[in-house]
């Protein structure tokens, strides 16, 4: 996921991270893309793993607002695997859409087979290795499917650039093109504000 | 004596023998300027940390002092503490104006042969800043690795990043801000009116102690939060009932009389009454119309800001401020808010969180 998410950043740019976690993915930007990267993060072990690793992080929930950031200040803004844990993803889409030249999402893809398949034969909140959360406990208040996200891309302003389907340890895998929507673990998006 | 304590310290003096340029336009004819040191310098000359004192402050940061006092920052400086002597030499040093040795309003007027007392000239953090890059030039420091500093200390370390972007690696800004508020400033002018207020002052024998202490009074209220009074104090009374009187009922009344009388004993009035000017005054970004991203185009420095988020004398959202124009500016930095319910006076308290923090943002990792 990481060299995925690399090949659709150019060398040297501002790239903004929301919800950095322990700052893997900025440190690697670091490395191969010489990017100049800031992360935000509330959980304050994984900040104290982001100066660790020499990676710029800043102490802010993204529930909060996005506010302080300025328009088109970032050539790339990240948000790998979180919107769906927001309290409002269409303002936070939007946002991002608003601070960064391009924005670089991926979800957690609700519809997949074995979700399905959970909920229909199983009776029960569907559990996998992309949504290892029991219903009570999970972060992710907002679960979509691909259908669902890009709906949300075309009500909110948002144009998508390009989309990548994986599975859920990030590696792409082109059969899931026969039936994105019944196959994709995770989905990659680039997208941007349409003009 | 505990393993992670400095154990004596000697406090040492820089003499600059040149005239000195200020800010205000006024000259001092050259100052002394004593300081601390702990840890050692290694072979490369990189691992110096200036550490910047506070309002009240002074250069004796850690260990203990001739009279066997602990420094103002013992809990966080030393062997293994968050700023770690093992691994680096830290430099305390008393700002200009000080009354623990270096020149201010007690010493000598060469021109008038007598004390200074009320004519010793404003200073400005730039100019502590520049008297600070003397002092680097004479411990033959190429540069500091770090500078570090709390509440005013934090706004030296800010300047430090601005004013000599080649001098510093590395800054650590704690519970402070860019510039004062208009309510910060209030709080200031109250405690000057009191020492201003007093008979005492400028007398010629007389100390103006009670003004002095009442502005202390008023200063410890804005470092500690409610809450922390409120655990502390509550409504406890000294006799456990009211005695219809102006004496000392309730035990916060005690506790603040005895920080005015105590540090009226050991600070100066003078002086106190100029670190509140230095507060106010400190604007770097008004080089720059007012845009503090801007003033930090020039900084190379990787800064590391940290607010504690019961602290309303400079509040996380005034650290979050300065935060964001290092963002704007395109420049390294991360921000921490650490809950803490001490207020202001977080700062000076250590957690494992401020620790780590602090440790681990030292670490070289270059």
């Amino acid at each position: 996921m990481n060299k995925l998410i690399g090949n659709f950043i150019e060398t040297d740019a501002r790239v903004l991270d929301l919800g950095c976690g322990d700052g893997s993915l900025l440190a690697f930007l670091k490395n191969n893309n010489q990017v100049n990267g800031l992360g935000l993060e509330i959980n304050h072990q994984k900040i104290q793993e982001c100066l660790q690793k020499d990676v710029n992080v800043i102490d802010q929930d993204i529930d909060s607002g996005l506010s302080n950031f300025q328009d088109q200040s970032f050539d790339a803004v990240i948000m790998s695997q979180s919107i769906q844990a927001l309290r409002k993803p269409e303002v936070a889409l939007e946002e991002i859409t608003r601070i960064g030249k391009e924005a670089i999402i991926s979800i957690p893809n609700f519809a997949n087979w074995r979700c399905r398949l959970q909920l229909i034969f199983g009776g029960t909140m569907p559990i996998s290795s992309a949504l290892p959360h029991d219903w009570y406990s999970t972060p992710n208040i907002h679960l979509c499917s691909l259908k669902d996200f890009e709906r949300l891309c075309v009500d909110h302003g948002a144009e998508i650039l390009d989309r990548r389907l994986l599975s859920f340890d990030g590696q792409e895998q082109l059969f899931m093109k026969a039936a994105p929507n019944l196959l994709t673990e995770i989905a990659l998006y680039r997208v941007k504000a349409k003009n | 004596m505990p393993n992670d304590s400095l154990g004596r310290v000697e406090t040492k003096s820089f003499i600059h023998k040149d005239s000195f340029a200020l800010k205000s336009g006024r000259t001092l004819q050259g100052f002394e300027m004593v300081y601390q040191t702990y840890g050692e310098l290694n072979e490369a000359k990189d691992n110096a940390i200036l550490i910047c004192h506070a309002l009240s402050g002074n250069h004796h940061v850690a260990g203990l002092n001739a009279e066997e006092k602990k420094g103002w920052w013992d809990d966080m400086v030393g062997p293994n503490k968050a700023f770690d002597t093992n691994k680096h030499f830290i430099v305390g040093c008393n700002n200009l104006g000080g009354c623990h040795g270096t020149t201010g309003p007690n010493s000598n007027n060469p021109e008038t042969n007598s004390a200074y007392g009320s004519s010793f000239p404003m200073v400005t953090v730039g100019d502590w800043v520049k008297s600070q890059d003397l002092l680097r030039n004479h411990l033959g420091l190429p540069y500091w690795y770090a500078v570090v500093g709390g509440s005013l200390g934090g706004m030296q370390a800010l300047q430090w990043s601005i004013d000599y972007p080649d001098l510093v690696k590395k800054i650590i800004v704690i519970a402070a801000a860019a510039k004062l508020s208009a309510q910060n400033i209030a709080f200031n002018e109250i405690a000057r009116q009191a020492i201003l207020a007093d008979p005492n002052y400028n007398s010629e024998d007389k100390l103006p102690k009670t003004g002095l202490g009442l502005a202390r009074m008023l200063g410890h209220i804005t470092y500690l939060s409610d809450d922390a009074m409120r655990e502390k104090f509550g409504r406890d009374m000294k006799k456990g009932e009211v005695n219809f009187s102006y004496d000392v009922e309730f035990e916060v009344e005690s506790y603040l009389r005895y920080q005015g009388e105590s540090f009226s004993n050991r600070f100066d009035a003078h002086t106190y009454l100029l670190m509140t000017k230095v507060l106010d005054y400190f604007d770097p970004a008004e080089a720059h119309g007012g845009d503090l991203a801007k003033t930090l185009k020039s900084v190379t420095a990787k800064a590391l800001l940290i607010a504690f988020s019961s602290d309303w004398r400079f509040s996380p959202e005034r650290s979050r401020e300065l935060a964001n124009a290092f963002i704007e500016a395109k420049k390294d930095v991360s921000f921490l808010e650490i809950d803490s319910p001490q207020g202001h006076d977080a700062f000076l308290i250590p957690s494992e969180t401020y620790d780590n923090a602090v440790k681990t943002f030292l670490e070289k990792n270059e």
